[in-house]
Parts: C-alpha cells; sequence; structure tokens
C-alpha cells in the first residue's frame, strides 16, 4: 500500500461527533483540491506545461487532474505563451465563458508582460485584457515553477471569501476590463 | 558562368520586349534583379510566365526607403521551375500614393501575399478582389513595417529607455 496523504481540515471546533467551522473555509479546501485548468498554450511555456501534467512532475497529484478544454467547467485559467494582439480579443471571451469563481494564472514572461517580444504585434502582458491571480516568472518556467504558481492559486481558493465575488471591488474590478 | 549566360537571355528578351521599362539591372550572387514601372508590371510578370516558363510566384513585399522620391518599393521573386531560374522585379511607387495594380489576374495565389503587403506597407493592390488586412488586428490602424512608426509596444510603461541604453 502506497502512503495517501489527506488535508489536514480546516480549523474549527471539535468535539465528540461534531466538528464546526465555517462554510467559507469547508468550501475552499474542497475547491483548492479539486481545481479543473484550462490550459491556454499559445508557445514553449505550454510545453513546460505538457510537461508539469507528465507523470513525472504530475500536476494531477495536486487535484488537477483533470482538465478542462471547455472553459465553462473550468475553475483556472492557464494562460502559457505569447498572446499577439488578435488573439486578444479570443483570450477574453474564454475567460467570459468561464463560470464564477474563476482564476487565472499568467504563465513565463509573454503572458506575464509580453516577455522578449516589445513588439506592436503583440499584448504587453495578459492583464491589459483580463485580470490576473497569478504570475509564473520564467523565460519558460521550468514544472517545478508552473507548480509552485499552482499552488499559489490554490492558497488564493483556500483563503477566498465566499462573499469576494459579489462584492462592490470585484465588480469593478472586472468593470476595468470592460467584462460585465 | 552558365547562369550569367541564361539571365543575360532574359534580360534581353525583356529589353526587346519592354525597352526603357527595364531599368537597373543588376545581378547580386546570380540573381538577376530588374525595376520596371507599375504601368506595365502586369505585362512584365504575364511575359515572364507565359512566355519565359516563370511560372511561380515566389513572393510579393515591399520595402520602405523613407524621403526618397519613389519612396515604397514593391518586390515580386519569381521562380522558373523548368529551368531553375530565379528573378527578382522592383516597382518603385510613391509613398504618398501607393497603388499598384494587382497581380492576381496573372497569379490567383498573389491575393495573400498582396494582402501581406497591404497589411504591413500600405500598398493598395487596384483591382484586387478582396484587400484586406492579414495579419495584423483590424482595427491596428497603421501599417507598421512602414519606418515611420516605433518597432515597440507605445503602450509599455515597465520598460524605460534608460535601462536599454536608449
Amino acid at each position: 500500500m502506497s502512503e495517501i496523504n489527506i488535508v489536514d481540515a480546516p480549523p474549527g471546533i471539535e468535539g465528540s461527533g461534531f466538528f464546526a467551522t465555517s462554510l467559507d473555509k469547508v468550501i475552499g479546501l474542497a475547491r483548492s483540491n479539486s481545481l479543473w485548468p484550462l490550459p491556454f498554450a499559445t508557445s514553449c511555456c505550454g510545453i513546460e506545461f505538457m510537461a508539469t501534467m507528465g507523470s513525472h512532475y504530475d500536476l494531477g497529484r495536486f487535484g488537477a487532474e483533470r482538465l478542462s478544454f471547455s472553459p465553462r467547467q473550468a475553475d483556472v485559467l492557464m494562460v502559457m505563451g505569447t498572446i499577439a494582439k488578435k488573439m486578444a480579443p479570443v483570450l477574453k471571451q474564454v475567460y467570459i465563458q468561464m463560470a464564477e469563481p474563476r482564476w487565472v494564472m499568467a504563465v513565463g514572461a509573454c503572458a506575464s508582460s509580453g516577455g522578449i517580444f516589445d513588439t506592436y504585434s503583440v499584448l504587453q502582458g495578459i492583464d491589459e485584457v483580463i485580470p490576473v491571480d497569478v504570475y509564473v516568472p520564467g523565460c519558460p518556467p521550468r514544472p517545478e515553477a508552473i507548480l509552485d504558481g499552482f499552488q499559489r492559486i490554490q492558497d488564493l481558493v483556500k483563503s477566498e471569501s465566499g462573499r469576494r465575488r459579489n462584492s462592490d471591488y470585484y465588480k469593478e474590478l472586472l468593470g476595468q476590463y470592460g467584462i460585465k | 558562368m552558365e547562369e550569367t549566360t541564361l539571365n543575360n537571355n532574359i534580360l534581353a528578351k525583356l529589353s526587346d520586349k519592354f525597352g526603357e521599362k527595364v531599368t537597373g539591372v543588376s545581378e547580386p550572387y546570380g540573381l538577376l534583379t530588374f525595376a520596371t514601372t507599375k504601368d506595365v508590371i502586369i505585362n512584365v510578370l504575364s511575359f515572364l510566365k507565359n512566355d519565359l516558363s516563370f511560372n511561380f510566384l515566389t513572393d510579393i513585399t515591399a520595402v520602405h526607403y523613407p524621403g526618397k522620391d519613389h519612396g515604397i518599393a514593391v518586390v515580386y521573386h519569381l521562380h522558373n521551375m523548368v529551368e531553375k531560374v530565379r528573378i527578382r522585379i522592383k516597382v518603385f511607387i510613391s509613398e504618398q500614393n501607393p497603388t499598384i495594380p494587382t497581380a492576381t489576374t496573372v497569379w490567383k495565389g498573389a491575393n495573400w501575399m498582396e494582402r501581406e503587403t497591404y497589411d504591413l506597407f500600405g500598398v493598395k493592390f487596384e483591382g484586387h478582389p478582396d484587400l484586406r488586412r492579414i495579419l495584423n488586428m483590424d482595427d491596428l490602424g497603421v501599417h507598421p513595417m512602414l519606418k515611420q512608426y516605433p518597432l515597440e509596444d507605445p503602450n509599455r510603461v515597465d520598460k524605460k529607455d534608460e535601462f536599454f541604453g536608449r
């Protein structure tokens, strides 16, 4: 038998036959360990992502075994690679099609800032069109870096308040990008 | 040199047919290059295709020479696949009014090449069936390979010139 790890229970009050904690924490725990990523891979960072999904690095260990190739069921949008300005509306459309709650990870220098492609045809970071939660540096980042970025997303998911997505702050954030 | 003889024969036939319209002849790396004008370019291309077996249109592109009288050179590359000869034709047109007749009447394949040249250099190919941008986004507003535009994205705020020695 291999050793199986189970996540720790969130802090709460425990007694004989009951365990009390807040709903946010339970939902956060469940969500963060079963995130469905949508890989939006356009170039070499996508190749690193393939290694990350492979058996050696195995993103599945973090509950992300199931990739969603439809934005409608995805939780995390992982943008990996150079996004040309012509691609920007497509990326935005994919983001809009995702259901709340949704998170975005910009993997690599190009997705984060345009990288070496300081030119008229390349989007200088996907945060010009959609909000980004985690940036992974590197050109391209190693699979370890992508895993680390994914765990930072998990941290955000775990600690997110259940009301954040309905808050004025969040609506204003999306409004800045002209979404909804 | 066999190559040069072949080129000279081609040039002689072109000069016979078009006379003064064939100018600026050179032969860099054995590639016969000449310039012509936009009123005869389609006749030149048809002649090369039909009479001299330059059956394949390799590429259409352009070069921008800012400040010159005729600042945009439209460049055609043709390939004679029978005799394995290539040729290059340049047409210098005005920067203010960059128009030239379309080559889609000679080769259907010129369609996308001319769209690309229009997209990047703003050359208007008269008679083209569908002259739209092909590579850049539709609302770019400029023809980015013209040398009056900066190469870098001007929206970028995190790249300070001082860090790049400029």
